[in-house]
């Protein structure tokens, strides 16, 4: 059995946002890059899976739409674990563009399981893994806390608006992951970071690409209004505004 | 030409979010010109499908089949496809919740639409489509472009309200052509959270961090919620450490929420939280550290030891409203 991780190269989390040429563009001065976090759990909990007795995971591939400077992100994600890793040569676009490649490179290789984080955490669209099934016409499962597999049937729990659902699928599937699939990402070691150099990273070119909807501008949120201070025994008067003034209560 | 608006149901009932949703897309409807038809899956009553007019939908193209009981992404992308085609739809508005995640995106391949996911207000221009949305979790607007003819846009909760029109929807009864390819996942088991108000329904939220010890000092952050209407809910290292649920973690890897009134007791606000909570309307931060980075988002705020705080502010509430 093989499973695919789509993974998406991000700004780490504690980034500060500043705009470059008009705002039209993220200035990328300084940024530090890192797996998107869902994926990064996404991975650990594949090889979580192809370590377990019985479970029939042989193979573990990272795949990821950009350009070679998104390498140093794919070779941390081969020092974590995975067997091998893609990348399609494109510079990621929109949501649309990004889930066509994808599915056009991985269509008839035959992975059982894909698995997606729920939102890239830059554009925060939480659409390419929803797209790659529709593209590849298999089934998708989404906001997925939980994999387990058993002679190559699938467990899955998902959560929903209001409750929890236990699911069972047959491979191929594709699945939209969330909190819980893992607790803590998997760090390198340095056994792990000597193997990660040599590893197959396969390089492909894209297929044209379109692009659905474009960025054109940016802008950073309005700045806030100061915090306005109630003293510590002044419990009522928080309250108060609340009610008169803010009116939320 | 439509805009169609998937409104979503709970044990055949609509909640304060499919009105807003229908609210949305009429608005849009007004923009281009055009009638604002709702579709729903389930078994609803008339008198509920009907209500939907109240809120500018004009007609409510209702499906029931048993097999969609239970989400099937690949089925109810299906039904809305179908239901795009049938009404011509420019723009399809729904949820940007875990329903509208999971099917936004399969709808989008179908129909070949461009996507606006997460957005909380109406477009600038419909001719070209632009309108804003949020990016790097909540660090920044983007404005987007949607080049194509058919747009689907998923509405971040709460974002916009409720606005009658006092009409009254007309209901057809709409059978979609599925197939068994449709149903490739089956649903085993079934918890449903009862008798608590969701994070993602909640109009009041009251939040604990680290800052409160142990799970054995909730009870006021319980009592308080209670008093308010309000839901409960934490920081990520409060759920890793299984002090409360999952459900409950707010922030970039949790739940995104935009409450009108968001209280954070013993939360440092570290920047991962606040994407999951700065759309909040009003902030309250009540933490001993006045050096804390929440102060910064918050609207209102108390140095002090949430322990003393929350007991005082629970009687101040009950004062408040005449107990
Ligand atoms: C990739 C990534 C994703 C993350 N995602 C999230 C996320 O989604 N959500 C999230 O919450 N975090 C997330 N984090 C973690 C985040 O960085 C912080 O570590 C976390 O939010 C801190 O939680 P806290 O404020 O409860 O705890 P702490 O940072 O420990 O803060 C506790 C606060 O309580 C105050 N305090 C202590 N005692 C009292 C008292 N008696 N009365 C009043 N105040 C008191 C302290 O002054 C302090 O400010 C993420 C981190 C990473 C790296």
């Amino acid at each position: 059995m093989k499973i695919l991780i789509c993974m998406s190269n991000v700004p780490d989390t504690t980034t500060k946002i500043r705009f470059k040429d008009g705002n039209t563009a993220l200035d990328t001065t300084g940024v530090q890059w890192i797996i998107n976090p869902w994926d990064e759990l996404a991975l650990t909990r594949a090889l979580q899976l192809k370590e377990e007795p019985g479970s029939g995971v042989e193979k573990v591939t990272v795949i990821t739409v950009g350009l070679a400077d998104a390498e140093p992100t794919i070779r941390k994600a081969l020092a974590i674990g995975a067997d091998d890793a893609i990348r399609i040569n494109s510079q990621a676009t929109d949501a649309y563009d990004v889930a066509r490649q994808i599915a056009e490179a991985v269509n008839n290789e035959g992975y059982d399981l894909i698995l997606c984080g729920i939102e890239s955490s830059d554009y925060n669209n939480s659409m390419v893994g929803g797209m790659i099934s529709e593209f590849l016409d298999i089934p998708s499962v989404s906001s997925v806390s939980s994999v387990t597999v058993d002679s190559g049937r699938f467990k899955i729990k998902r959560e929903i608006d209001g409750g929890k659902e236990t699911l069972s699928v047959t491979a191929p599937f594709l699945a939209v992951v969330q909190k819980g699939i893992a607790l803590e990402p998997r760090i390198p070691s340095m056994r792990g970071i000597m193997m990660a150099r040599t590893k197959p990273l396969k390089v492909i070119e894209p297929v044209t690409s379109e692009v659905l909807v474009e960025h054109i501008r940016y802008e950073l949120p309005p700045s806030k209004a100061k915090c306005r201070m109630v003293a510590e025994d002044n419990v009522r008067e928080l309250v108060q505004l609340l009610h008169t003034e803010a009116k939320v209560i | 030409m439509s805009v169609l608006v998937y409104t979503e149901n709970w044990d055949g009932k609509f909640k304060k979010l499919s009105y807003e949703l229908v609210s949305y897309a009429h608005a849009i409807a007004g923009m281009l010109n055009t009638e604002t038809v709702a579709v729903s899956i389930g078994d609803v009553s008339d008198t509920e499908l009907t209500a939907l007019g109240k809120y500018g939908a004009s007609r409510v193209l209702s499906v029931r089949d048993a097999r969609l009981n239970q989400l099937v992404n690949q089925a109810y992308a299906s039904v809305l496809y179908q239901a795009a085609v049938r009404e011509n739809a420019q723009v399809v508005v729904m949820a940007n919740n875990f329903t509208g995640k999971a099917i936004a995106p399969r709808l989008a391949v179908k129909l070949k639409a461009g996507v606006g996911a997460g957005i909380a207000g109406l477009p600038v221009t419909v001719e070209p489509f632009a309108i804003h949305k949020k990016a790097f979790n909540g660090k920044a607007f983007a404005t987007i472009v949607i080049k194509t003819p058919v747009r689907i846009l998923t509405l971040l909760q709460n974002s916009f309200g409720l606005k009658e029109n006092g009409g009254v929807a007309a209901v057809e009864a709409f059978i979609p052509d599925l197939t068994d390819h449709d149903f490739k996942t089956s649903v085993e088991e079934v918890s449903k959270v009862t008798g608590k108000i969701l994070l993602t329904d909640a109009e009041v939220v009251v939040s604990g961090g680290r800052g409160m010890k142990g799970p054995e000092n909730w009870a006021p952050i319980e009592e308080l919620a209670r008093e308010l209407g309000a839901a409960t809910a934490c920081s990520r290292p409060v759920s890793d450490e299984g002090w409360r649920p999952h459900e409950e973690h707010t922030g970039q890897t949790g739940k995104i929420i935009a409450p009108n009134l968001y209280m954070a007791f013993g939360i440092s606000g570290a920047i991962q939280h606040l994407a999951g909570v700065s759309s909040s309307k009003c902030i309250v931060a009540v933490n001993k550290d006045p050096d804390a980075p929440i102060f910064e988002a918050a609207d209102y705020g108390i140095v002090g030891d949430a322990m003393k705080v929350l007991p005082e502010m629970i009687a101040a509430v009950k004062e408040m409203k005449g107990e």
